[in-house]
């Protein structure tokens, strides 16, 4: 076996794609922690919810409007949660909300079954990402290409607004020192809401544009959550920067570990991660310093 | 006082009475996955029992009670539901068993409890190879059955050179290791071998690039549920069908998740022991029937859940109601069924059946649908390792 040039680009663009797509997932988790230090365990299911709403949509109105649509539906599952029980357990310690989220996993899970089936759904992709783009020799799958230029758009939008905006200036202050961004006169109530549902509907996102990739199954939710606290954990909590440099990390050990050491492929990972938590357990680039 | 008592008596006399001219009862623990991944299997299962039920039990003249327990597809869940049924429950004969690792953590106990268990779907080789029993027949398949024959068939039509991928976990190796130790021996070349991650794999693109690169002829796959369609969806997104067949286990693309992925799974040759297109009689009746109850084509699952009906019903009817004898019954049953002749292999208790080779192929209203290339000649697999005392003639 002889991999040339064609190989290794196709195998860092799988690399970029699988980054780009647990970006989505991990940046509303991580960002959402860092404001409320809340761990949102039931993250993986809203992105199942996401690639659920988005067949169903998909079936009816087409891919774009799913696309659309999808994220704005489980903003909205979001805004529920958040209404009915995130804020009351705001002031409950750790234990309590990773207890309760993990069970909004499997209460969410079995309302996907009751709703959708046990069977698994799959969208085809528009045909306009149908075919495959020819890079460097490659003929690379278009809809492949989307979610690394989707990924990349988000990630600069919210980079934009994190350093740009006033909103943005009111997260970073709040997840800098809440008290202190409270004091200035920043309603942190709101910001905290808002950042929510902004990180449901990011999961909402990567549900649907996995959803023609993937296919969509109750149990996907669950398959996702450990790859995404991965992220979160070598990246460091609660920052943008964080997000996506755990994000590239994990695609691309995961992605080459099983090209080149295939036998510990697996582990390969997980040992990266005991790695980050014994040399710097804040993570390579947490919120704080 | 004593008048009471005559009176408690008589009641008492009445009631034996009136349940021994009652039919005699055969109680069946139905031991599935109702949630968790294999839901879906448990469920069409079910389906395809209750069906063989109502097709074959007229006239039987012996009421069966099914008493249904999830087994989460947890061993250890599966094993606590086991003992339910049998202690609790009394159950005469146990029927299910989707995952091969809840076969393997109650195989001890059903066997030492003496108790017949037919198993719908788990088909690790060692269940009717080293750790086989008199008490356990199988009716669904074994991993190495379906496979083996898709060896030396596609070496049979002139393939050479494969590279082949298999999800990381004891089935898969099995399915893999069966067509690759007949390929070989046919005269094929495995020009390399790539094992994923079992349900932690959800981005197959580094796997399909390194067979792609082997240089290899074919591809041969297995994948089921979830990573079967995935697997089949991502293979083709990546162009990979003009310089690289797929063939594979049947549970590939089966019946059950085929239409999930579409025209991906078009020209995708695999092997199995049941289609739905398959052209008997006794498939025509049961994919008719199946369809006015379920609404949806039958898959191999469905199957399976019908034939085990048919087992313990052919087992009653040699006169067998209680565990001991229904064991030994259903170690001899035979018939007909929609996969073709069917019988148990005396010496491992499997079923020995026919295999398909079909390709997924574009039917009517975009449905996908499968055309027989083949169907392989039943053969017994070998004992592996399998001893027990042949069953008592009837």
């Amino acid at each position: 076996m002889t991999p040339d040039l064609s190989f290794w680009t196709m195998q860092t663009l799988n690399a970029l794609q699988l980054s780009m797509l647990l970006f989505l997932l991990s940046v509303g988790l991580t960002v959402i922690f860092g404001l409320m230090h809340f761990v949102n365990l039931a993250h993986g299911a809203l992105y199942a919810l996401g690639a659920y709403f988005a067949a169903t949509l998909a079936s009816h109105a087409g891919f774009w409007v799913a696309l659309l649509l999808a994220p704005l539906g489980v903003a909205v599952v979001g805004m529920a949660l958040y209404g009915g029980l995130i804020q009351r357990m705001r002031k409950s310690g750790p234990m309590a909300q990773v207890l309760v989220t993990f069970g909004l996993i499997f209460v969410l899970l079995d309302l996907t079954r009751i709703f959708w089936g046990d069977l698994a759904l799959a969208i085809t992709p528009p045909a306009i990402l149908a075919g495959r783009v020819d890079i460097l020799g490659v003929g690379y799958p278009a809809y492949r290409l989307f979610i690394i230029a989707l990924g990349l758009g988000i990630f600069a939008a919210l980079a934009l607004i994190l350093s740009r905006t006033q909103i943005g200036a009111m997260i970073r202050a709040g997840v800098d020192n809440d008290d202190m961004a409270a004091c200035m006169g920043i309603n942190v109530e709101r910001l905290f809401f808002i950042v929510f549902c902004v990180g449901c509907g990011l999961a909402g996102l990567a549900g649907a544009v996995a959803a023609p990739l993937l296919s969509v199954t109750p149990g996907m939710g669950l398959e996702i959550l450990i790859p995404t606290l991965i992220v979160i954990v070598i990246g460091g909590l609660g920052s943008l920067k964080g997000a996506i440099a755990g994000s590239l990390i994990y695609g691309f050990v995961q992605t080459f570990g099983a090209v080149l050491l295939p036998g510990v492929a697996s582990i390969l990972i997980y040992a990266l991660l005991a790695a980050v938590l014994l040399l710097k357990p804040v993570g390579l680039f947490p919120a704080k310093g | 006082m004593r008048k009471t008592l005559t009176a408690a008596l008589t009641g008492l006399a009445t009631i034996l009475a009136a349940q021994s001219a009652l039919a005699e009862r055969v109680n069946v623990g139905l031991l599935l996955p109702f949630s968790g991944v294999y839901a879906s299997l448990g469920n069409e299962i079910e389906a395809g029992f209750r069906l063989g039920l109502e097709h074959f039990s007229d006239d039987l003249g012996v009421e069966i009670n099914i008493i249904r327990e999830d087994t989460e597809v947890n061993p250890a869940n599966g094993l606590a539901r086991a003992r339910k049924l049998v202690m609790q429950d009394g159950a005469d004969v146990l029927v299910g068993i989707v995952s091969s690792g809840v076969l393997g953590a109650i195989r001890d106990f059903v066997h030492g409890a003496q108790v017949p268990l037919i198993v719908a779907n788990a088909g690790n080789d060692e269940a009717t190879g080293e750790r086989c029993s008199p008490y356990i027949t199988r009716l669904s398949f074994s991993n190495g059955q379906v496979n083996r024959p898709m060896g030396r068939w596609m070496a049979e039509q002139g393939v050479r050179r494969v590279y082949t991928l298999g999800a990381d976990y004891a089935a898969g190796r099995q399915m893999v290791g069966g067509f690759t130790e007949a390929f070989v021996e046919a005269g094929g070349e495995i020009v390399g071998q790539g094992w994923t991650p079992f349900q932690q794999t959800q981005d197959f693109g580094p796997y399909l690039a390194q067979a792609r690169a082997s240089g290899a002829e074919a591809l041969f796959v297995f994948y089921a549920g979830g990573e079967a369609i995935s697997f089949v969806n991502q293979y083709d997104s990546f162009g990979m069908a003009e310089v690289m067949p797929l063939y594979g286990s049947g549970f590939l693309t089966s019946q059950l998740y085929v239409n999930a992925q579409g025209e991906s799974a078009n020209g995708v040759i695999t092997s199995l022991h049941y289609v739905p297109t398959a052209d008997n009689p006794e498939n025509t009746a049961f994919v008719e029937a199946f369809q006015a109850s379920i609404g949806r084509l039958p898959s191999e699952y469905g199957v399976q859940g019908y034939d085990s009906a048919r087992a313990l019903v052919e087992a009653i009817r040699t006169g067998a109601t209680d565990r001991e004898s229904l064991a030994n019954a259903l170690r001899q049953v035979s018939f007909e069924g929609p996969r073709g002749a069917l019988s148990i292999d005396p010496a491992t208790n499997n079923v020995i059946q026919p295999i398909f080779v079909y390709e997924t192929v574009s039917g009517e209203n975009g449905a996908m649908t499968q055309k027989v290339l083949a169907t392989l000649p039943a053969e017994a697999d070998p004992a592996n390792g399998c001893v027990m005392p042949a069953p008592v003639t009837n």
